[in-house]
């Protein structure tokens, strides 16, 4: 060999990988002994439980408001009739029969300001404009008293605009709060960095239900005796600390995840901590924590399920509060269940996967 | 000769209770000086770099830097940094910016400049590296060499009296040295203060004015780069060039 010159090949596509069902059944399903076990004993198990679903959830299932039909096919078949029957009491709870179109227009207009925050379009800073003057919609709604509308009491209200209403207002309010014990935690002022550690350590170590039952029935007891604060907001401040204790810990594993030289590059260049905070530390930090953030937005919409334990029926409460006050439907609770369950899922689910698009929006600056 | 743009008088720190980094500093630098610090690892010579813009705190003595004295004042800290670029081993840009995003940053922000011209003199700047044509991507979309080169273009966008150099090729394949030695310089051409922690010996002998070495904190010798790398005058001098030179 002599004075060969270097000759780059040049790049070629990857290989097309091999398409139709037979080869994807064979690579993903029956790639070796183990894998076509756990297919087969899976398919088994579906073939023998999923008939089983679909003829008590569809095929003798009850779908009238007609609690003697239900109770003939009790235990084969399920009674979505009390659905049919309930679930204006399951979405609304107590509040006044005739006027429930108030809340289930305020409800849709809260859900919709959520998905229009969600998109990127609407990043604009009208959109807290928009939030404002939904929150107005909101409250002039379901509290009424004016136009003609009938004055409804906190105490009355329930259902599903109650768990909207306390979970979009906790995740809105304890984000932020959040952020700034996280950052607190990390300061190098010993007094700001010991309330934060307090706050946290304080809060973290007590379970939920207690906290609400202090905000409900402790809190007046401090109170100047005459003064009152509504129970809603109590409990909202309750759930708000609950959980801005526990995210701030989740947003303090991001921050700690940054390398001291971004801090450092930062001071250089003359930030303040405030500039550096906000444009270099976290906005990567954030990014990092998505996933646990997300965590904790879908734990609290269903941890708002335990407000019932102090008098207000949000969805949860609600329907047991429909199904236990009538003896022909409270057999058919798990009917409901399921019911209100497919609610908090459409919810839930919705979030996680809203969680997974904005990981991707965010992994752009990570591609090569 | 005029009034040094920095001056180190007597200065000591620790780190923690035992570690004496930093043993009475002596040093002034006249403006328009190129110095380059070298001296085995631990031996203070980042620490003394990082005093100038206060990214490390001293404990005694005092230190200024142009005309200004460092202490806790947050305001003479900040009017320091305005003057004063550094450019870090690990490059340290803000993954999560745009090249032309991590040079706007700081002029908009801090120099309070409307965008079209922080990009106009970003834009600059990059050329001025030779890198103009990566502006739109992210930083972890280029190599080391353009990375630390897109670094000492975000330095120089504050328009800098002082540049630091905080050994800028130690983290490069050896085939991106290069392209980060000329770029600088061409900037210690353009007569501008720097202070340069490295041991590239070559970069030292062709633009340094004069060479530092360090040991366990303390300055062993100075000199002009002729005198230091032909007649080094202290025994740990002359050790540490023969293991470096050595190979």
């Amino acid at each position: 060999m002599n004075s060969a010159t270097f000759q780059a090949i040049a790049a070629r596509p990857a290989p097309v990988r091999s398409e139709g069902l037979v080869p994807w059944l064979k690579r993903n399903l029956f790639s070796n002994l183990p894998s076509s076990i756990a297919t087969v004993v899976l398919v088994g198990l579906a073939l023998w439980f999923l008939p089983q679903l679909l003829i008590w959830g569809l095929t003798k299932a009850v779908f009238a408001a007609n609690h003697e039909q239900c109770q003939a096919v009790r235990g084969t078949g399920a009674c979505w009739g009390v659905v049919t029957e309930k679930y204006r009491l399951i979405l609304f709870g107590r509040y006044p029969f005739d006027a429930q179109w108030r809340p289930l227009i305020a409800t849709i207009a809260m859900v919709a300001a959520l998905v229009a925050s969600c998109v990127r379009l609407f990043w604009k800073p009208w959109l807290v404009l928009l939030w404002a003057a939904m929150l107005v919609l909101f409250f002039g709604l379901m509290f009424g008293g004016f136009a003609g509308m009938v004055y409804v009491p906190t105490e009355r209200w329930g259902g599903l605009p109650l768990t909207v209403l306390l979970a979009t207002l906790s995740i809105v309010l304890a984000f932020p709060l959040a952020v700034v014990v996280a950052l607190g935690r990390r300061s190098n002022m010993p007094a700001i960095k010991t309330v934060c550690v307090i706050y946290v350590e304080l809060v973290r170590g007590v379970p939920l239900i207690s906290v609400l039952f202090m905000a409900s029935f402790m809190f007046p007891l401090f109170m100047p005796p005459g003064t009152s604060i509504d129970v809603l907001l109590r409990v909202l401040v309750g759930i708000t600390l609950f959980s801005g204790a526990y995210m701030a810990e989740i947003v303090r594993g991001g921050l700690q995840a940054i390398p001291k030289g971004q801090q450092e590059a930062a001071d250089t260049l003359g930030l303040s901590y405030w500039q550096a905070q906000r444009k270099i530390i976290l906005p990567q930090a954030l990014a990092l924590v998505v996933p646990g953030i997300m965590n904790n937005f879908i734990a609290i919409f269903k941890d708002t399920s335990l407000v019932t334990i102090v008098s207000l029926y949000e969805l949860t409460g609600a329907m047991g509060l429909a199904l236990n006050s009538d003896s022909n439907w409270r057999p058919f609770k798990i009917e409901a269940y399921f019911f209100i369950a497919a609610i908090y899922f459409l919810f839930c689910f919705s979030m996680s996967r809203y969680s997974l698009w904005i990981e991707k929006q965010l992994s752009v600056s990570k591609n090569r | 000769m005029s009034e040094p743009i920095i001056a180190f008088e007597k200065v000591n720190k620790w780190y923690g209770n035992s570690f004496h980094v930093l043993r009475d500093i002596d040093l002034s630098v006249a403006k328009g000086e190129r110095i380059v610090i070298c001296g085995p690892s631990g031996s203070g010579k980042s620490t003394l770099i990082r005093c100038i813009n206060r990214l490390e705190e001293h404990q005694q003595g005092t230190l200024r830097v142009d005309g200004v004295e460092l202490t806790d004042d947050v305001k003479a800290i900040e009017a320091i940094r305005k003057q004063v670029g550094m450019v870090f081993q690990q490059f340290n840009l803000f993954p999560h910016l745009t090249v032309l995003e991590n040079l706007t940053l700081a002029p908009m922000w801090v120099g309070k400049m409307p965008k079209k011209d922080a990009e106009e003199r970003a834009m600059q700047q990059l050329k001025r590296v030779r890198i103009a044509e990566q502006a739109g991507k992210y930083p972890l979309q280029l190599s080391g060499g353009q990375q630390q080169r897109v670094a000492i273009a975000r330095a120089l966008c504050l328009t800098p009296k002082i540049m630091l150099f905080d050994e800028p090729t130690s983290a490069l394949d050896p085939e991106m040295i290069k392209e980060v030695l000329d770029v600088m310089i061409e900037l210690a051409e353009g007569g501008i203060t720097m202070l340069c922690v490295t041991h590239e010996m070559g970069f030292a002998k062709a633009v340094a004015n004069r060479v530092i070495f360090m040991d366990q904190g303390q300055i062993v010798e100075q000199n002009n780069p002729h005198d230091f790398f032909d007649h080094p005058q202290s025994d740990r001098t002359k050790d540490f060039l023969s293991k470096i030179l050595g190979h």
